[in-house]
């Protein structure tokens, strides 16, 4: 038999290092908590209203990232322009930027005190304290996931194909519809499952942003940070997060099999 | 009824500018040839309206496409231009079937009937269902030209078609597409880098060098008469047309339109398209005897000398016109001149045939 090289047998034991630090955590919440008490914390009123709104500010987050994103990220993808590099890097830059930050420069932006304040306020709108307020903390989070590998994405795709379908009489909505989307289906399907995990994660810009206001601003991990400063509060806290890794779970593998193979290794050409 | 295309372009490419002016009649094949990287594929590109030029005019019969100087410029899906790209470019998301009806209006049922006719013509209606990752190079390519026929396009574009096949493959389809081209009652304009190919598949050729035209004419004018040594260099094999038989002995006799006969290793039966490369054919004086084992003697009158550097091109009429080529030195020794009668004679394994 092949000896085996100090090499093979280090990296062997560093991969078991990494794959048992980074589920170690996760199974002990399940650990921690037994099925009953998971269901008992779930029938408070509380949780299933943080729940709730997780959902769905997320849902009408990623809606919007979708709808905008995409044709965003397709035109960013494709056309070459003066400062192109510069755009590419400032929508990424809340991906770098630590969520307190994001909270303080949403609320400098769009805040009552902020440069768009009067206009919002005037336009009727209110962010603060609302689940609106909520929606924007997490698109500003989460877009850029979903962007940079829509960009990629749509990048990749053979130019030929998209001017194939020009010849075929396809103006540039149907081809982007018919021919460009669905080759960069991949692509979006993991941008997505990464922008709304980070949105369902999403914690200090929704708290400095929009609050904690229970059923509506209280996101479920604002509701896993009260009950954890409750006393006698971590048992509660440990069913919610156990219920929010599995909602995130299913949502991961729900979006990455929609995307097809690829998007399932999550690796692009 | 059918409208010819014309097209007048000048725009800067990244070495030189492309000029070029061409017209191509309704049913007449024109082909675009000359080395990678002269133009070749941007001057069906701007055909096409996948780019625009920075002056020019696009038209087909009295349709204005493109006229820089009105400021008309029509997306490329309102000028519909069949076009055969390259390495295909079939959607890989969709079924063979569904490539096809991607530009064919009307019901699902209507566009699916449609593709399914176009594949059947030529002859890969069992793929109907399958993806394009699973089709050999040379079944894509009739997808492709079904795909591209299928919308009753008013022109056809063919941007170096038979490329992405194997040799062998290639020569069975060359065969197909001349056909299919001959049948064609649209203008065709094919972008070639194969002297060979164009020859046979195109009525006449322009030859482009470093977005220029050098050179307009039939193959066997611009084989026998090249302006350049460039398109000497590039002219290669003319293609005389015959009929062919199978003689005792296995050789191929063909015999050639306008009287002569020659013989060939290849095998063939009909009609037939032979080619020869210009220096494979030796010249000798006419009514020498044969002295040595080359099959192929054909005699015929001198119609043209053309001197290009340290050779002469010969043009023959045999009486299709033949090219041929002999060094300097020779031609002064032979003493050729144009009207003299001599005999070209090649080897029966130096003539291909393509059946057509």
């Amino acid at each position: 038999m092949r000896r085996r090289s100090w090499f093979g047998f280090l990296a062997t034991v560093a991969a078991g290092l990494a794959v048992a630090f980074l589920v170690v955590p996760i199974v002990a919440i399940f650990a921690n908590a037994s099925p009953g008490r998971l269901i008992e914390a779930l029938g408070e009123e509380s949780a299933r209203d943080a729940l709730w709104l997780s959902l769905r500010t997320t849902a009408i987050a990623m809606a919007i990232v979708v709808v905008v994103g995409a044709p965003a990220a397709y035109l960013l993808a494709l056309r070459d322009f003066r400062g192109r590099a510069l755009v590419l890097t400032a929508i990424e830059l809340p991906l770098v930027v630590p969520p307190a930050v994001a909270g303080i420069a949403l609320l400098a932006a769009f805040g009552p005190q902020g440069i768009f304040g009067s206009a919002i306020a005037g336009a009727g709108i209110e962010l603060v304290l609302q689940t609106a307020g909520v929606v924007v903390a997490l698109l500003f989070v989460s877009a850029p996931f979903f962007l940079r590998q829509a960009i990629a994405a749509f990048a990749a795709i053979d130019p030929r194909l998209l001017e194939a379908s020009r010849t075929l009489g396809a103006g540039p909505f149907r081809t982007f519809a018919t021919v460009a989307a669905p080759s960069a289906r991949a692509g979006l399907a993991s941008g997505l499952a990464l922008a709304w995990g980070r949105a369902l994660g999403e914690f200090g810009a929704t708290l400095m942003f929009a609050g904690s206001l229970q059923a509506v601003t209280q996101t479920a991990p604002l509701a896993i940070f009260a009950e954890f400063n409750r006393p006698d509060g971590f048992v509660a806290a440990l069913a919610l997060s156990a219920v929010l890794i599995v909602v995130s779970a299913v949502l991961l593998i729900g979006i990455k099999l929609l995307g097809g193979d690829r998007a399932v290794e999550g690796t692009e050409r | 009824m059918k409208r010819g295309l014309s097209l007048e372009v000048d725009t800067p490419l990244r070495d030189f500018p492309l000029r070029v002016e061409l017209a191509v009649d309704p049913g007449e094949r024109l082909a675009v040839v000359g080395p990678s990287g002269v133009g070749k594929t941007t001057v069906l590109r701007l055909a096409a309206g996948l780019l625009s030029p920075a002056s020019g005019r696009v038209s087909l019969g009295s349709e204005v496409w493109l006229d820089t100087r009105a400021s008309v410029d029509l997306q490329p899906e309102r000028r519909r231009c069949g076009y055969l790209f390259q390495d295909y470019a079939l959607f890989p998301h969709m079924s063979a079937w569904g490539n096809v009806a991607f530009g064919v209006r009307g019901a699902r049922r209507q566009r699916r009937d449609r593709a399914l006719q176009m594949l059947e013509r030529f002859g890969v209606a069992g793929l109907a269902d399958a993806r394009p990752e699973t089709l050999s190079g040379g079944e894509r390519q009739r997808v492709a030209l079904a795909r591209a026929l299928a919308a009753d396009p008013q022109v056809l574009l063919l941007d170096e078609p038979l490329s992405a096949l194997d040799p062998v493959t290639r020569k069975g389809s060359l065969r197909e597409l001349h056909g299919l081209l001959e049948e064609l009652e649209i203008p065709v304009l094919v972008v070639t880098h194969s002297f060979d190919e164009a020859a046979l598949l195109a009525d006449s050729l322009v030859v482009l060098d470093r977005g220029q035209v050098v050179q307009r004419g039939s193959a066997a004018e611009i084989s026998a008469r090249p302006r350049s040594a460039f398109v000497a260099d590039f002219a290669g094999a003319v293609v005389l047309r015959g009929t062919a038989s199978t003689e005792p002995g296995g050789l191929t006799l063909v015999h050639l339109e306008g009287g002569g006969a020659v013989r060939s290793t290849d095998r063939g039966e009909g009609r037939v398209a032979v080619s020869v490369f210009p220096w494979e054919i030796s010249l000798e004086p006419a009514g020498s005897a044969p002295a040595d084992s080359v099959l192929n003697r054909v005699e015929g009158e001198i119609a043209s000398l053309t001197s290009v550097g340290n050779r002469v091109r010969v043009g023959l009429a045999v009486p299709q016109l033949l090219s041929m080529e002999v060094t300097a030195r020779s031609a002064e020794a032979m003493g050729l001149e144009a009207g003299a009668r001599v005999t070209a004679a090649w080897k029966a394994t130096a003539t291909r045939l393509i059946q057509v």
